[in-house]
């Protein structure tokens, strides 16, 4: 039942991408993702003229049938990368993604291994572990003779 | 085993916090904007940080340094800027009445479209070279805060003098005037 709910959900999550990624860029979205050169605020954040009129050139783009890519290179080169929200996936702005994704494996396996060290340490110590059976019973045999 | 791993991690992580020091440390070294007007304005002289820029004039790119020998009055400008409209015509007069004394107007048009800057050339008739700086790349050395911003360039290719604003007004403009004839005369 679980298991029929999350692939529904999965199922649902990858029409929806799949009709985004086939359907014409929307503009607010775009405007979310890309930098005004003046104010360094997002584009729906920005009033600045610059802004306004990267607005515009979205727009028109968008009407003239361009893709989100296709759109954000002519702004690229125009305005450079930093005209880009988040930094590109290929390159040098790959590390801007791998750096966090490698900073959470290593606190991961930081985490594991304080855990780990924690745990040996808390172990008993060696001459509370119970003894081999056959000692355990030779010692009770030895003790039994003092009883007698 | 574990003992070893943890201090691997923490050599890793103290080295990481020192490398992050060192690019700040580097960033704020080699940061030169801002002071470059205030040092013209001491008197200092400072040298124009150079560049290599495409043409919107016509084909090709323009070095600033190429232009050693001449006086150089270099314009940071862009063409939603309205100050930058006001003070277009007033630059291309300076440029036509001393072009041939051994000085260059250069209009510098950052943070803007090409198609917008050409369309700005156009409407005010600018005919001295025009590099285009998208990016604003090039201009981070010279401190620009807001458009426009002018530079008279002796012909060492030191900043004589900077002008942050337009220079729109009478006193404005014999200052721009004085400080290409100082620069003519260095």
């Amino acid at each position: 039942m679980r298991l029929r709910a999350i692939s529904l959900v999965v199922g649902a999550l990858v029409a929806c991408g799949a009709a985004s990624a086939s359907g014409p860029p929307n503009a607010a979205d775009l405007e979310a993702e890309l930098v005004c050169p003046v104010c360094e605020t997002t584009l729906d954040q920005s009033t600045a003229p610059v802004a306004q009129r990267m607005k515009t050139f979205i727009r028109v783009r968008i009407a003239a049938g361009d893709t989100e890519q296709e759109i954000k290179d002519a702004l690229v080169d125009e305005f450079g990368k930093g005209v880009l929200a988040t930094p590109p996936r290929s390159g040098f702005g790959l590390l801007a993604w791998l750096l966090p994704l490698a900073a959470v494996l290593a606190g991961a396996i930081a985490v594991g291994l304080l855990i780990r060290s924690w745990s040996r340490r808390r172990a008993p110590p060696e001459d509370e572990l119970p003894l081999d059976p056959q000692l355990d019973r030779l010692v009770d045999e030895e003790l039994a003779r003092f009883d007698t | 085993m574990a003992h070893r791993a943890i201090l691997v991690a923490q050599g890793v992580a103290v080295g990481l916090v020192v490398l992050l020091f060192i690019l700040l440390a580097w960033t704020l070294l080699t940061e030169e904007g801002g002071d470059l007007a205030a040092a013209a304005a001491r008197g200092d002289r400072p040298q124009a940080p150079d560049f290599t820029l495409e043409r919107l004039d016509e084909e090709g790119e323009l070095r600033l340094s190429s232009l050693r020998g001449k006086v150089v009055v270099l314009n940071v400008w862009a063409s939603w800027c309205i100050p930058c409209k006001e003070e277009a015509p007033f630059l291309e007069q300076v440029w036509q009445q001393n072009r041939d004394r051994d000085v260059v107007v250069v209009g510098l048009d950052a943070k803007d479209f090409r198609s917008d800057a050409r369309r700005f050339m156009r409407r005010f008739g600018l005919t001295f070279p025009i590099v285009y700086d998208g990016p604003a790349d090039a201009i981070g050395g010279y401190g620009v805060t807001g458009f426009p911003e002018t530079f008279v360039i002796d012909r060492d290719g030191n900043v004589v003098k900077a002008f942050a604003g337009a220079v729109n007004t009478k006193e404005d403009r014999a200052r721009l005037r004085a400080a290409i004839e100082q620069a003519l005369s260095s």
